[in-house]
């Protein structure tokens, strides 16, 4: 066994085989099993597997692609599980692109926001509000609904909403030390929540819990989308736009002075950080991802109440961070997957399952302790757990490490420097 | 309008006190854990929750063996109430124990998650226990001390209408008053009290003069939590009705107080706690009639997380705190 591991190591045609005979494997047995969910998630591990070989990252990028555009949609679009299979995975998509915003500002910046479903609330109202009726009720100008048309333009503007709220909290909020921040961002998250539900009076704008029905689809020249497979592309779209610029974000002078504030404020001030700034900028850059994929929330729902945006909401993304590993982007994304299809997917199918069994009297089996019901329960337990055992995530963050003699090298003759990485020891200590 | 408030102020201050006292006594948990620890004890409203459900659970056990007909009620809530504060001291030792002190040294950030971590898993603890038993997570306790009160304040001017309270009011307030005499009368005067000072001020010199850090911590989580646990009876035995996520929002609003009160001084967080029920209770009433109806009793809570911001902004130490500069 270690033999085979070693000769794997190293040999990139062997891991290519490897993964394309896995690939095959699991999209074979999707395609001909259609109802087996477990068949379905060892497609997606693929994807893991993925990270773990030794490829160079472009070529990574290209087979990710095709297995995220082509792959998956394709084997599991024959069978009646499709949308239900790719209404998993664009809700997947939603919450990697949450988690990765709150990851800049818990992980990168080290602010603890407890209160980050806040932004995603935005973003959907923003949209829905526009994309129904309800805008006439307080606005005495212009024709609403607006047309699904629209909804390219409500990302962006979600997207600026969000942020703008993420600055407005911050300026007074980021004056309080660390620990205080993760109160006040907590009540502030109740208060959007509190706010949204009462707001149908004086003035009616968010209908308050009664909610917005009937939010207009997202429309492109005539074409709507309506379905959870066509949500899919919109997603993955949005998705690599923001994966792209976390990771450009993350090794930019910004990113720098983020994990430089995470380390030391005093220290990092000292080396000429603006602190206010930097904190604002990263509460704006996290919400506005959040903003966005309210927006595509809200179209993909058709309805928009204050209930999807509880505190359990903001705390699982916040599981997820911690989970996959604060600061590290692969890992986020593997913790948002993991915690999303938990939910989605295994604590409901074994409920059905146990449920089933106490049905045919095989073992009794109280209703209180469903495996749905108990997130708290599992949540809580992994929060504790990775925090004591395991606080750099699943896949501990990675900084790179300059050579200095050959950065010197470099500056001279420019040549392009090595860097080789190593593990990020923000959270280790 | 002035009228108007005037009218209902005398029902405003009793509600108001009772619920003042609750927060107080709440306060006293977070602010001592910070104080010693600069650790925001997410889990504190958790063991006041879990105080309630246990001292309920002990009062319909009572009634169900024929106790509560047979002993005098205050002798049995005495009973519930010591039985219940050891229970819930004894938990808040054990969540230090295993969730708080192997990150001691950690950053603070890790300490919180795993803080939040035991908030939720007690929720849901309490949840699935409750739901077990009984069916149903929302628990309604035995009736007791019902009998109303009038305090005439119609008699001192017909511009004030008379305050009702219920017997249960009166305990609520008096045994808070006793706890805190009694905590105020433990850390100001005897030798562990002053061990407890010393901690929060400087843990490696306490630990120098031969003082036992570790388990001055655990006090510290015992007292808080059995304090938390006993107030959760009152809440129960005051309101009736309880259900597992009470906690959360409660220990918010009493984290509020202790900010407000200036979070690590005792005295200030049951002035603060006093002071929050007042405002929060005088807001419920009368912010309808104040913004013209543009803001309900709804936004109550609204208006308690406003309180904490604008007192973390303009006077972060507190009301009655001192002001801390961070040292490098």
């Amino acid at each position: 066994m270690q033999k085979l591991t070693n000769k794997i190591k190293g040999n990139k045609l062997a891991q290519i085989i490897l993964l394309v005979l896995y690939v095959l494997v699991t999209s074979l047995s999707l395609y001909l099993a259609q109802a087996s969910v477990t068949a379905f998630l060892l497609l997606l591990f693929s994807l893991l597997l993925l990270y773990y070989t030794e490829l160079p990252d472009r070529l990574k990028w290209v087979i990710a692609g095709v297995v995220l555009v082509g792959v998956i949609p394709f084997v599991s679009s024959t069978g009646p599980g499709y949308q239900s299979y790719m209404e998993v995975a664009t809700v997947v998509g939603i919450y990697v692109a949450m988690a990765l915003g709150l990851n800049i500002v818990v992980g990168l910046a080290g602010l603890l926001d407890l209160g980050f479903v806040a932004f995603f609330a935005i973003g959907a109202y923003t949209y829905g509000i526009f994309a129904t009726g309800q805008a006439e009720k307080f606005m005495p100008f212009g024709d609403f609904p607006l047309s699904g048309e629209s909804f390219w333009i409500f990302i962006l503007i979600g997207c600026f909403v969000a942020a703008l709220f993420g600055v407005l909290l911050g300026i007074p909020v980021l004056r309080v030390k660390g620990d205080y921040l993760a109160i006040v961002t907590l009540g502030f998250g109740e208060i959007i929540r509190i706010v949204f539900n009462n707001l149908d009076k004086p003035v009616n704008i968010t209908n308050g819990a009664m909610g917005l029905a009937s939010v207009k689809p997202p429309e492109i020249f005539g074409y709507q989308f309506v379905y959870p497979n066509q949500f899919y592309y919109i997603v993955l779209a949005i998705l690599l736009f923001v994966i792209l610029a976390v990771r450009r974000f993350e090794f930019s002078r910004i990113g720098r002075s983020w994990k430089a504030v995470r380390e030391n404020e005093i220290a990092a001030q000292s080396m000429g950080i603006h602190l206010v700034r930097t904190k604002l900028l990263a509460f704006a850059i996290g919400a506005s991802f959040s903003g966005m994929m309210g927006v595509v929330f809200a179209a993909k729902q058709t309805f928009v109440d204050p209930t999807s945006f509880t505190l359990l909401e903001s705390i699982t993304i916040l599981v997820m961070v911690i989970l996959g590993g604060m600061g590290s982007v692969p890992g986020v994304i593997l913790g948002a997957a993991v915690i999303t299809i938990l939910n989605l997917q295994v604590l409901t199918e074994v409920t059905n399952y146990l449920n089933q069994l106490s049905l045919n009297g095989v073992i009794s089996f109280p209703e209180a302790l469903a495996p749905a019901k108990m997130q708290r329960f599992i949540f809580g337990a992994i929060l504790i757990i990775f925090a004591i055992y395991r606080p750099q995530g699943l896949i501990p963050a990675k900084n790179p490490v300059f050579d200095e003699e050959s950065l010197k090298e470099g500056s001279k003759k420019h040549r392009k420097e090595q860097i080789t990485v190593e593990h990020d020891k923000g959270f280790q200590a | 309008m002035v009228a108007e408030i005037l009218q209902s102020l005398p029902q405003v201050l009793v509600d108001g006190l009772a619920l003042g006292a609750i927060y107080a006594v709440i306060a006293l948990g977070y602010t001592m854990v910070y104080g010693i620890l600069e650790l925001i004890n997410f889990a504190h409203g958790e063991i006041f929750m879990a105080g309630a459900f246990i001292g309920v659970a002990m009062l319909i056990l009572m009634t169900g063996m024929g106790w509560l007909a047979a002993m005098p009620a205050v002798l049995a809530l005495i009973l519930v109430l010591v039985v219940t504060s050891i229970l819930t001291g004894f938990m808040g030792v054990g969540i230090e124990r295993m969730a708080y002190r192997p990150l001691r040294n950690a950053p603070k950030l890790i300490t919180l998650i795993s803080a939040i971590g035991v908030s939720f898993l007690l929720q849901d603890l309490v949840r699935f226990i409750t739901e077990y038993k009984r069916g149903n997570y929302i628990l309604t306790g035995p009736s007791m001390f019902n009998e109303q009160f009038a305090i005439k304040f119609s008699s001192i001017s017909s511009s004030f209408s008379d305050a009702f309270f219920k017997t249960s009011t009166i305990i609520l307030i008096i045994s808070v008053v006793l706890m805190m005499i009694g905590l105020d009368f433990f850390v100001n005067k005897t030798k562990w009290g002053m061990a407890m000072r010393a901690v929060a001020q400087d843990r490696e010199t306490a630990s120098l003069m031969s003082i036992n850090v570790n388990k001055i911590i655990s006090l510290t989580f015992f007292i808080g939590s059995a304090l938390g646990g006993a107030t959760g009876v009152l809440f129960a035995v005051q309101y009736g009705t309880i259900d597992p996520y009470i906690g959360f929002i409660l220990g918010l609003k009493a984290f509020t107080a202790a900010v407000l009160g200036g979070i690590g001084n005792i005295r200030g967080a049951m002035a603060g706690g006093i002071m929050l029920g007042l405002l929060e209770m005088f807001a419920a009433a009368n912010l309808q009639l104040l913004t013209g109806g543009i803001f309900g009793a709804e936004y109550k809570d609204v208006f308690a997380f406003a309180i904490l911001i604008i007192v973390l902004i303009f006077k972060p130490e507190g009301l009655f705190g001192k002001a801390v500069t961070e040292k490098v």
